[in-house]
């Protein structure tokens, strides 16, 4: 066992190597560390400034080293203008390979060093743009995520698997097909529709609820509305989930012997047909344990929820690679972890399950 | 202010990505008949075959799927009809002199929705929103034929109702839902243009030869689905910089694991089937094999999860438009628009409320075809 969980956490690294890659060619990469400093800084950018910057985040070599650089390029006599303009020009950082260097140095004087560096160390800086440290800004976002999250998952989980347990009863009758027609029509509403819909009637009109904001002393007074909007959302695809799951179960040889020996319907559905229905069930759960910690994005922009949803879609609007990368690299990492996880559970709930 | 097309697509391309950018309209000519032809020639294959057409006859048994495979059917005609657009020659010469609008190419539906209600419909504009049923009257000098750049003639004042009203850039809604509809099934198709390919190769692939090939699709699989999708997404079409291109990639990028993993763990039950072992023993060729033996064993999960994956892009381009990257036009980035103006008072409801109409009726048609299809094809999940 302890053997297994091992392996398969070194089996992980490379993934994680991986994903580290992926995410370095996606946000340093293909994006122009020029234009991020232009838009990190706004209309005041001067070029000394995006150089300053460049230095300062290590997209480009450090400043005694370019000048010498740029004065063996231009000759002693170029002015000021012209050292800037070259210095910008063909300052930046090799990206994988550094030529100028020697030895390790080659692969340790590149950006992708660096981004690995940061990210293994778990070292993300500061944000581009508002300069807070990412960590407390992260740890600060986590707990509205999970407030919001948590209550809206488990509150779903329960009753789609409640439900779909009941549909599996009347497999076949008018009641499963009307609970699958409503299943299907209910996930293809928009989850914008339910967000502005329900906050425009049960929060505007009605004023049962606060229309949004937040307040860490009277937090469930402004998530009753969230909850009830995330649950309504994400319950009929789950619902239609376990029904299936519950249907091929409870046309399996243990329920009829069950049934023959003339056990009620209610010691069967849940002594039998839930138990035997655990695997899939806890991979669902333990898959979106991550989701759970990464919050979700559109609630919490719509109901002002200070969570990590809402400031990733800051960060997206105003391109802070640093905080977009840190965040999909921490909840890779959850990802992996939750994957090992939901392998490993199964051998509590199916004694069968073994691992090698 | 007067409200042409061209106004109408700058006000588009400020509110997301132009969908004209990446298909010229004469590429669109050409490519959508030959699509849809495809597509119908694929169907008409599968319902002659003797196995499939007696299932997929099943499928369609039900009154409830009948009317799903109606609704998606009314959809793809607009969108067709929407795809198909010309310049009118006779209007070239007249056009300085009446209106830009009349330069540009129209569609299909801009000719057919003109015939219908007798105002060529880049004239369909008011100042500012208004509500539905709102009616315009035309003044004589108003009504330009599309066709030969003329004045109408018009006997007494011409008036339009506003069936769904206007949005706060004056344009009918009715019109812009319409014109909605191309937008939403090119999002939904072409990232699978991209899916497909790569899920197929890489799922029949792994599975058929396992190994180390299995283990690198694995490998890429599982990092990819590592970083939330989402993110990705946005990652992707930030980086690509933001045009219909990068979100199409994007999101086939993002969507193509869930095929594969299926197609992956389907191909390695068939590989040890007996007729599978029996072709390995009679020497046919490895792609024989999997062209004649595995892929029409998997015809029925790349079906099913097409179809499922078109509504799940429909809606998550929902998404995309909160966040600004959405098409232009679309009903994504028309609901997006609406979240202001539901704030307002007195309140603006009908951009809101017939643009998601629209959007849940697409995606509902679509979503019991697939689940009739499901529950014909596929025996794991016939409630029986």
């Amino acid at each position: 066992m302890i053997a297994y969980i091992l392996r398969r956490l070194v089996l992980g690294i490379p993934t994680i190597i991986g994903t580290l890659l992926l995410l370095f060619v996606i946000f340093y990469q293909i994006s122009d560390p020029d234009q991020m400093a232009r838009s990190a800084q706004g209309e005041k950018a001067t070029p000394e400034s995006i150089l300053n910057w460049k230095q300062k985040r290590g997209y480009s070599i450090e400043e005694s080293e370019l000048k010498i650089l740029a004065e063996e390029a231009l000759g002693k006599e170029a002015n000021e203008k012209e050292l800037l303009a070259w210095k910008l020009k063909n300052g930046d950082m090799p990206s994988y390979y550094n030529t100028r260097k020697e030895g390790l140095q080659k692969l340790t004087e590149t950006t992708f060093y660096t981004f690995t560096r940061k990210m293994v160390t778990f070292d993300f800086g500061l944000s581009d743009y508002d300069s807070e440290a990412i960590w407390v800004k992260l740890r600060n976002g986590v707990i509205p995520s999970l407030f919001i999250t948590a209550p809206i998952f488990f509150c779903g989980l329960f009753l789609s698997v409640f439900l779909s347990m009941l549909v599996a009863m009347f497999r076949g009758t008018y009641i499963d097909k009307i609970v699958v027609f409503g299943c299907i029509t209910g996930m293809s509403i928009v989850y914008f529709l339910y967000i502005i819909g329900l906050q425009f009637v049960m929060a505007k009109t009605l004023k049962w609820f606060p229309i949004s904001g937040w307040s860490d002393n009277h937090m469930v007074y402004f998530l009753i509305l969230p909850w009830i909007i995330g649950t309504l959302a994400t319950v009929w695809e789950s619902i239609r989930f376990y029904r299936t799951i519950m249907i091929q179960e409870i046309n399996s040889d243990y329920i009829r012997t069950a049934r023959a020996k003339g056990l009620g319907d209610l010691p069967i559905l849940y002594k039998h047909l839930l138990r035997n229905a655990m695997i899939p069930i806890l991979t669902r759960v333990i898959m979106a344990l991550p989701y759970l910690v990464t919050g979700s994005l559109l609630l919490e922009s719509f109901f002002g929820i200070p969570g990590l949803g809402r400031m990733t879609v800051e960060a997206i609007n105003f391109n802070d690679l640093p905080t977009l990368s840190a965040v999909a690299y921490l909840s890779s990492i959850i990802f992996i972890l939750a994957n090992i996880v939901s392998d490993i559970s199964y051998t509590f709930v199916d004694p069968r399950v073994r691992l090698k | 202010m007067n409200y042409t097309l061209t106004t109408l697509a700058a006000k588009a391309a400020e509110n997301g990505i132009s969908a004209d950018s990446f298909w010229d309209y004469k590429a669109s000519n050409i490519l959508t008949p030959a699509v849809t032809l495809l597509l119908v020639w694929g169907a008409l294959t599968m319902y002659r075959n003797t196995f499939w057409g007696p299932r997929l006859k099943m499928a369609f048994k039900s009154l409830t799927a009948r009317f799903g495979l109606l609704l998606a059917a009314i959809f793809f005609v607009i969108a067709f009809m929407d795809s198909i657009s010309w310049i009118s020659e006779s209007s070239k010469e007249e056009q300085a002199k009446y209106s830009v609008a009349l330069s540009k190419p129209r569609t299909l539906l801009d000719r057919s929705f003109s015939l219908f209600t007798g105002v060529p419909e880049y004239k369909f504009k008011e100042k500012a929103s208004s509500a539905p049923m709102a009616k315009t009257e035309f003044r004589e000098s108003d009504i330009i034929d599309p066709e030969t750049g003329e004045k109408k003639r018009m006997k007494a004042g011409l008036t339009y109702t506003h069936i769904m009203g206007t949005n706060s850039g004056g344009i009918d809604t009715c019109y812009a839902v319409l014109k909605g509809v191309r937008p939403a099934v090119l999002i939904g198709t072409l990232p699978l243009l991209i899916t497909l390919p790569i899920a197929l190769i890489f799922g029949v692939c792994a599975g058929y030869f396992g190994g180390k090939f299995d283990d690198l699709v694995v490998f890429i699989y599982t990092t990819l689905s590592s970083i939330p999708s989402l993110l990705l997404l946005i990652a992707i079409v930030y980086s690509m910089g933001k045009d219909m291109t990068a979100v199409c990639v994007a999101l086939g990028v993002t969507s193509w694991v869930g095929l594969c993993r299926l197609v992956r763990g389907e191909t390695m039950k068939l590989r040890e089937l007996e007729y599978i072992q029996a072709a390995k023993c009679l020497g046919v060729p490895i792609y024989k094999t999997i062209l004649r033996h595995i892929l029409p064993n998997l015809t029925h999960i790349i079906l099913i999860t097409c179809i499922l994956t078109f509504t799940a892009l429909v809606l998550s381009e929902s998404i995309l438009a909160y966040l600004g990257i959405g098409l232009a036009g679309s009903w994504g980035s028309m609901i997006a628009n609406a979240k202001s103006e539901i704030a307002q008072d007195p309140v603006i409801w009908w951009n809101l409320v017939f643009s998601s109409c629209a959007l849940f009726m697409l995606v509902l048609s679509v979503n019991i075809v697939g689940d009739a299809l499901r529950d014909a094809l596929d025996p794991k999940h016939s409630g029986e």
